[in-house]
């Protein structure tokens, strides 16, 4: 009888050990089924394995305690943040995880991660050229020509952030309705970089996320430099996609559902920008004051 | 500059997505190092909001903008959970979320074992 649970044990392991399609498939033949077997399921979650989360300063800035043991990056590297706010939200985004894991969620602590270990292996002057590639095809600047309503709201709404971008950077930036995008001079292009080259990698990283999120290398700088709110930056992003929303009516699924992400991503690569750039030492004034 | 509104307002925000946070473990949100954080944040932008205008604006700025990322996180995983976190959907399910309901065969289709 021992031997025949021995057996058990281990052909169960086995099958443990198989693809995760292939343990569903069998699972759709098996008896009886509650429900049909779904084609597709996401991947398991992992179970909150912790119960307290708090904050050390160690040497090289803040470092997160889950329980007894310090929370790692994926390449194994020490967790440690610049910023104290920084690191009290990424503890906060680790304390709120309910019953699983949840790493979509956890932006902040995703963008800390790229930081410290800068998967891609990219220096300062590849991230800022990876920035700066999006103003050929900024989103600001490409308007349509038809319908009416569409090309009077595009000019409405964005006309006021490229003047204001050109004022703040003594800049020229302009619009185009061709397919091939607007010329940008390139003395607008050597403004930029010497403005960006001004940020640490950290900020970079931040500020190369949002302006993937935004498709909009005008609208990140209105954000970084506290002219757009966030829900304004992204309203501006998706203006097209607004305005289809109005006329033909939005879906939960899709439009909010999208919405709520681009909105999640870009306030958290806007606020880790704010926290890892130089504001921070501003903020140290305040509170010592 | 960007318009914020009263941070007043922000600040009761931030109070109710921290609770949010904190309604599945139980504890008090007070009992949490974001808000006793938020809290010496807060005092210590009232004290010297007279000297340094730029620096109220920028930290409320920030304020701000943490509020949006809690509670565009609340809501996308509820929009996620309803709708994307359970795998794929069976055909009736579907064809349900366009409002639409696969004919009924009286009596079965006639290949079924």
């Amino acid at each position: 009888m021992w031997r025949t649970c021995l057996r058990l044990r281990d052909g169960g392991r086995r099958l443990l050990n198989r693809p995760r399609g292939g343990l569903i498939a069998s699972e759709g033949r098996g008896p009886s089924p509650p429900t049909p077997a779904r084609a597709y399921a996401p991947p398991a979650e992992r179970k909150r394995f912790y119960q307290n989360v708090s904050i050390t300063q160690g040497e090289g800035g803040f470092e997160i305690n889950l329980d007894h043991r310090k929370l790692k990056t994926p390449q194994a590297k020490l967790f440690t943040v610049p910023s104290e706010a920084l690191a009290v939200a990424v503890a906060t985004e680790w304390d709120s995880q309910q019953d699983t894991i949840k790493p979509y969620t956890m932006h902040l602590t995703t963008l800390c991660n790229t930081s410290l270990d800068n998967p891609t292996q990219r220096d300062k002057g590849q991230l800022i050229r990876a920035a700066l590639k999006f103003l050929d095809t900024d989103t600001v600047c490409y308007r349509v020509e038809e319908p009416e309503t569409l090309v009077e709201l595009q000019r409405n709404e964005w006309d006021p952030v490229i003047a204001w971008a050109e004022r703040r950077y003594g800049v020229e930036i302009s619009s185009s309705t061709s397919i091939l995008g607007p010329s940008i001079p390139a003395r607008t292009r050597e403004a930029l970089v010497s403005h960006l080259a001004s940020y640490n990698m950290w900020a970079l990283q931040g500020i190369e996320f949002v302006v993937t999120q935004l498709k909009s290398m005008v609208l990140t700088l209105g954000l970084i430099d506290l002219y757009l709110t966030v829900e304004r930056a992204v309203l501006l992003s998706r203006l097209e996609e607004e305005y289809q929303m109005q006329k033909w009516g939005s879906i939960e699924w899709a439009h909010d559902y999208e919405l709520r992400e681009l909105r999640a991503r870009t306030a958290a690569g806007a606020l880790f920008v704010h926290l890892c750039s130089e504001s921070t030492t501003v903020k140290h004034k305040l509170l010592q004051g | 500059m960007a318009a914020l509104g009263s941070p007043v307002r922000t600040w009761r925000g931030l109070l109710r997505e921290l609770r949010y946070l904190n309604a599945a473990t139980g504890r008090h949100y007070r009992d949490t190092a974001a808000y006793r954080y938020l809290v010496k944040a807060f005092r210590a932008h009232r004290v010297t909001s007279e000297k340094l205008c730029r620096a109220q604006h920028e930290l409320h700025f920030q304020a701000a903008t943490y509020l949006c990322l809690l509670r565009s996180i609340r809501e996308h995983v509820a929009l996620h959970q309803e709708f994307h976190g359970k795998g794929e959907r069976s055909v009736e399910e579907s064809a349900g979320l366009v409002g639409l309901k696969l004919p009924q065969q009286p009596g079965g289709k006639g290949w079924e074992p």
